[in-house]
């Protein structure tokens, strides 16, 4: 079992008003598995996303990652697991501007534990080739097509060797036929072991996922 | 992260923004530069007029007569006669503190070469004279203790005369005029330069004080302008006044009660006051460069602000694939710190340029210190620490999740 969610509860305080993002939830995700998590916007997907992605902690329940509980770290231990056990992958890239693709891969390991500049070049470099850009190291994402950023980002997400992959949108800015290459590169991904959770409202690209996790008014249903 | 990297990624970030990182850092630049530029002029300028004080002779002490009082008006200061070259023998005799002594005598006149002719001053004064004023011969000799006695007829010349009279030639032997009388030139003194208050030392002629007295002044008494004499040391300065004024003052038969006829003047009021000015320049310079400092780093401060706000998602990210707090916190820390750090650098090179050209346009040394610069550096990275620290902390505090939001 890679996740393991238990009555999982979020509120959003809004000026004096209290908006429950997340009632009660509890869900297991395990190794391997490809999920969608689907619903309209305020149903408590990106919530729920931000909670497994451990960027924010749940108000009560318990959230269990690889077997650790996770959801009273502090938030340096927090940062630790973000850097080792989880890559993220963005509707929007999120890639430095004019930098090029591989320092953008190496990002993560600045802030892991310390390797030589050699050999985070040297993984970077492997990961750009994984994703098909061993052309385009040099180049910053301005002069990159959509498709093409969304492999820079999804490379930087492998670069500490993850086991899970959390996609936010992750085809929202690309158009179809881009969109079901990267769809075809996380099924390349989940076949060779990465778990991959992934947040979208669009049923064409859910169905890539080998399970749906509907969500609706901050339940699962 | 470690704070090489820290260091690497600040200096990037920089030079990215070229031109906003130059105009951000130029308040500190500026800033810098005036104070190293005007702490090497001042310190130049300092050293230039102690140079010159000490020119006037090591340990210096001068007694001139005092004024003369009658009918009830005071003359000037050195219109009593009542001091003479026996009182300087006898301080010379009877107080050790004093190193060496020469009465002196104040003449002047038209002095003639062949067709060549100098205005000038003469000083009247005896063989100690070299002594008291720390004085070497550029040629020659100096005359001697049977000159004064007999009231020779030998002057020795500064370098200004013997340059204007002689042009060239060798003066040592030939016979000058001195208000027609003439004189043979036993020696040249060295060039000594200017005195402090701006008077040409060298425009002068020195001769035994017994024949300015009776030649050139035409008087039998041995009364003199004044009197002046080297200490063996200036620690013993006050306890020296003391007994000079003790001695004299028995000399002179004055009474318990009445005023010294006579007034002893050193050389540390104008070092004092030379303390004075350097002092006050200092803490004027002290508050321009804290001003300065504090302009360029409120200007640090702003651009550090709008860098936060600008790279809001890039914030975000980091936090997001690992970064602590702490990691953000030095990243925009070292950012700041590495501006007005460069900034120093740039203004201590600027300030150098600047105090070079002042001082070659002006003829003075430039004195840079190497602690100035140190502290130049110090106090820019200060700056980098002190304002960069509130953008920083702003920065590491964001929101993951809103920063990663934000468009």
């Amino acid at each position: 079992m890679l996740i393991s969610l238990k009555e999982i509860s979020k509120v959003y305080h809004m000026e004096e008003v209290d908006v429950p993002a997340l009632r009660c939830v509890t869900t297991n995700i395990d190794t391997g598995e490809f999920v969608a998590i689907m619903g309209h916007s305020g149903s408590g997907k990106s919530t729920l996303l931000n909670l497994l992605g451990c960027l924010d902690r749940p108000d009560s329940g318990t959230y269990l990652l690889d077997d650790k509980e996770v959801s009273r770290l502090s938030s340096d231990e927090l940062a630790l697991i973000r850097n080792q056990k989880i890559g993220f992958v963005f509707q929007n890239f999120n890639l430095l501007a004019r930098t090029s693709a591989l320092e953008n891969v190496e990002l993560p390991l600045y802030y892991g534990p310390k390797i030589s500049g050699a050999e985070r070049q040297e993984r970077a470099r492997a990961l750009l080739t994984r994703v098909g850009l061993e052309n385009r190291l040099g180049h910053h994402p301005g002069q990159l097509s959509g498709g093409q950023q969304q492999r820079v980002a999804i490379a930087r997400a492998l670069v500490n060797q993850p086991p899970l992959i959390l996609a936010d949108e992750p085809t929202g800015n690309l158009d179809s036929r881009s969109a079901d290459d990267i769809m075809a590169l996380f099924q390349e991904l989940n076949r060779e072991g990465i778990t991959i959770v992934m947040v979208t409202h669009e049923p064409d690209i859910a169905r890539y996922a080998k399970r749906v996790i509907q969500m609706k008014d901050g339940e699962i249903v | 992260m470690t704070g090489l990297i820290t260091i690497r990624i600040a200096m990037r970030a920089l030079v990215r923004n070229k031109t906003r990182s130059l105009l951000t850092a130029l308040g500190i630049i500026i800033g810098i530069a005036a104070v190293i530029a005007v702490v090497a002029v001042g310190q130049g300028a300092s050293v230039t007029m102690r140079n010159q004080i000490s020119s006037m002779g090591n340990n210096l002490l001068l007694i001139f007569p005092g004024s003369q009082k009658a009918g009830g008006f005071h003359g000037g200061a050195g219109t009593q006669q009542t001091l003479t070259a026996e009182d300087g023998d006898a301080i010379l005799r009877e107080c050790p503190m004093v190193q060496a002594m020469s009465p002196m005598v104040r003449a002047g006149g038209q002095c003639i070469y062949r067709e060549n002719d100098w205005a000038t001053s003469v000083q009247g004064v005896n063989v100690q004279y070299q002594e008291v004023r720390s004085w070497d011969m550029a040629s020659g000799s100096f005359f001697t203790e049977s000159d004064v006695r007999s009231a020779s007829r030998v002057c020795v010349l500064g370098q200004t005369v013997a340059e204007n009279l002689f042009q060239g030639e060798d003066p040592l032997n030939q016979t000058i005029r001195i208000k027609n009388m003439p004189f043979r030139v036993v020696g040249v003194m060295t060039k000594k330069g200017s005195a402090a208050w701006g008077q040409d030392q060298d425009d002068t002629i020195i001769a035994p004080w017994t024949t300015v007295r009776r030649v050139l002044q035409n008087s039998p008494f041995n009364n003199v302008n004044q009197l002046m004499m080297s200490l063996v040391s200036m620690d013993t300065l006050p306890a020296a006044k003391d007994e000079i004024s003790k001695i004299l003052r028995q000399r002179h038969r004055l009474n318990p009660g009445t005023d010294d006829d006579f007034t002893i003047t050193d050389m540390t009021e104008v070092t004092q006051m030379i303390t004075q000015v350097s002092s006050l320049m200092t803490m004027l310079l002290t508050i321009i460069a804290s001003i300065s400092l504090a302009v360029g780093g409120i200007g640090i401060m702003n651009i550090m602000l709008v860098a936060v706000s600008e790279r809001t998602r890039e914030i975000g990210l980091r936090l997001a694939v690992g970064a602590r707090r702490r990691d953000i916190l030095m990243q925009f820390l070292a950012e700041a710190v590495a501006l007005s750090g460069a900034g120093g650098i740039i203004g201590i090179g600027l300030g150098i340029s600047v105090a070079n050209i002042v001082a070659k346009v002006n003829h003075w040394p430039v004195m840079i210190s190497a602690s100035a610069i140190l502290l130049a550096l110090t106090f820019s990275a200060g700056v980098g620490i002190f304002f960069g620290f509130y953008p920083a902390w702003r920065a590491a505090r964001l929101n993951p999740i809103e920063s990663l939001r934000r468009e």
